[in-house]
């Protein structure tokens, strides 16, 4: 049975300018153990629809959805409290900025054992232990006095480190990475996405990473469900993705990469687009 | 040989923190003596991480910011940023930046975005600046509707092409970008990147581009220099440095790019499951 599955999901935003329909009825599912990859361009509800699993969203958004099903337990149906002992605990989730989502104004160790305190029924001193641990695990030298060092005192990389390692206080059953490596640069992208892939690999975890880098999902996933404009366009494993896009806007994507390029010009997803429309008579 | 729009010789640039009552002064060498010559339409990359001196050299080169020593040349010209700048090598050289949502005023209209250097660098009358701003619209593949637009109207994408047209507005000969393409989604990047190229040949306009995408780099540049803590560690042709790199740093920049050929996938697939 999946993990997460996720049936006709739609979410709605409330805006001064009417509804906006952020994401169209859009399905998926994980198993334990797999590697999912969601990617899309920003503003197709690859980001808002993992907030809506996580229950961050504002109230201006309405969910609707068949069912968000996590572990056989449907988490639209239920309660706050209930819900909040799920998430953090067996679902964790890192962010784009690590700056950013990290609180300034206490040490970096606090935050990880807030986490702890939460969830579990350990004492200070296993919080500790296990807090040490957990910084040994994500590759942070100096273990012991890092964890009293602020957000600031540490740089991009290290801090990304630091959100992986809160996420994962708790064992989680799924990770969500919502683009984890995108404000990092590509010697500190490669050792993040390697420490995730490890770590995914070692506690046997399942993920989900949302991306629009497609080295990204090339280093990483199992599946990848392509996601434009609120819809899923494609899914399918990752090999046949690359070998073999279906959907005009995938190949569109590989094609833009600038490795990828054979003429002086990257087609843009526009040509693709018009491609589709002259086969489809303008009814796509 | 033709000629060399940009050239600079062993420039340096010092940052110096404020001292205090308890505290000595700190002196940070950011950029380390960097020499490098560019040709008229071409382009040269420049590539570092976060913090090695990068967007430093590309503030000297747009007179933004005086060097501490060494010498920069444009258009043959020795220039002495410290001394002050003629308007005249003002409009030679003009900056792309890398946000588009920071770099352009919410309260200025797109229009006047695009006329301001007139008005500050030249003395066209009012209606010739507007013709002109209509025409780089156009240009830079926007319409003439998005004059009286503000920036928030626009995605990112389009702001990076008014960026890059408020640039070109005083017909530059260098134009710096200082990772123009790195806060665009991929689709975006591609028409930017291409939009970069068509300028470049009708202007012969002459690029330098910094970025961390080394995939970006490889598509656009003509040369490539290679910087690690202020120093250029790597500088050459494109293909040289892509195909015989001599550096270590240059070296796990490379084996740090994502590769998406389908051998690979397979191969870490295969480890994967080896593992597991």
């Amino acid at each position: 049975m999946a993990l997460l599955e996720i049936k006709n999901l739609c979410l709605t935003f409330d805006t001064v300018g009417g509804k906006l329909k952020a994401v169209d009825g859009i399905s998926l599912h994980v198993d334990r153990g797999e590697v999912l990859a969601i990617v899309g361009e920003s503003g197709s509800g690859k980001s808002v629809s993992m907030l809506a699993v996580m229950g961050l969203l504002p109230w201006t958004a309405t969910i609707t959805a068949d069912y968000i099903r996590f572990d056989g337990k449907d988490i639209l149906n239920l309660s706050p409290s209930d819900r909040r002992k799920i998430i953090g605990k067996d679902i964790g989730m890192i962010f784009q900025e690590p700056m950013a989502s990290l609180n300034p104004c206490f040490t970096v160790g606090f935050q990880i054992e807030e986490t702890l305190r939460q969830h579990t029924d350990l004492d200070r001193a296993a919080r500790r232990r296990r807090a040490v641990e957990l910084f040994r695990m994500v590759g942070i030298p100096n273990t012991e006095d890092r964890l009293s060092s602020y957000p600031h005192q540490m740089s991009g990389g290290q801090c990304q480190r630091v959100m992986i390692a809160m996420a994962l206080a708790c064992n989680p059953k799924l990770l969500i990475a919502d683009e984890p490596t995108t404000a990092l640069d590509v010697t500190i992208q490669k050792q993040i996405l390697e420490l995730l892939v490890n770590l995914q690999i070692e506690t046997g975890m399942a993920m989900i990473l949302i991306t629009h880098d497609m080295g990204v999902v090339a280093e990483t996933a199992d599946r990848v469900a392509v996601q434009y404009k609120g819809r899923r366009v494609e899914e399918s494993d990752v090999l046949s993705l690359f070998e073999s896009p279906k959907h005009p806007y995938t190949r569109a994507l590989l094609s833009a990469l600038p490795e990828n390029a054979t003429g002086d010009r990257l087609p843009s997803v526009s040509d693709y687009f018009l491609e589709e429309e002259a086969v489809t008579g303008g009814a796509a | 040989m033709s000629e060399i729009v940009l050239e600079t010789r062993n420039l340096v640039r010092d940052y110096t923190t404020a001292g205090g009552m308890f505290r000595q002064a700190k002196t940070v060498r950011a950029v380390k003596g960097i020499s490098l010559k560019v040709e008229k339409g071409k382009t040269l990359a420049i590539v570092g991480e976060s913090g090695c001196g990068k967007s430093t050299l590309a503030r000297m080169i747009t007179m933004i910011d005086p060097p501490t020593a060494g010498d920069l040349i444009i258009d043959g010209q020795k220039v002495d940023t410290a001394k002050g700048v003629s308007p005249e090598l003002r409009r030679k050289v003009q900056i792309v930046f890398q946000n588009p949502y920071g770099s352009l005023n919410p309260r200025q209209k797109i229009g006047d975005v695009l006329m301001e250097p007139l008005i500050i660098n030249s003395d066209l009358p009012a209606s010739e600046r507007r013709h002109r701003a209509m025409e780089m619209l156009k240009k830079v593949g926007l319409a003439p509707e998005h004059f009286n637009r503000y920036p928030h109207m626009f995605s990112g994408g389009q702001r990076q092409r008014i960026a890059i047209a408020r640039a070109l507005m005083l017909n530059p000969r260098l134009l710096v970008l200082d990772e123009p393409v790195s806060a665009l989604d991929l689709s975006v990047q591609a028409q930017v990147l291409n939009l970069l190229a068509d300028l470049q040949d009708e202007f012969g306009l002459t690029y330098v581009f910094i970025s961390h995408d080394l995939s970006v780099v490889r598509y656009i540049a003509d040369e490539v220099m290679v910087m690690y803590f202020g120093e250029a560690v790597e500088y050459g042709t494109r293909d040289d440095v892509f195909s015989n790199p001599q550096h270590e740093y240059t070296k796990t920049l490379f084996a740090a790019t994502p590769r998406t050929d389908v051998e690979s996938i397979r191969a870490r697939l295969a480890r994967k499951t080896a593992a597991a």
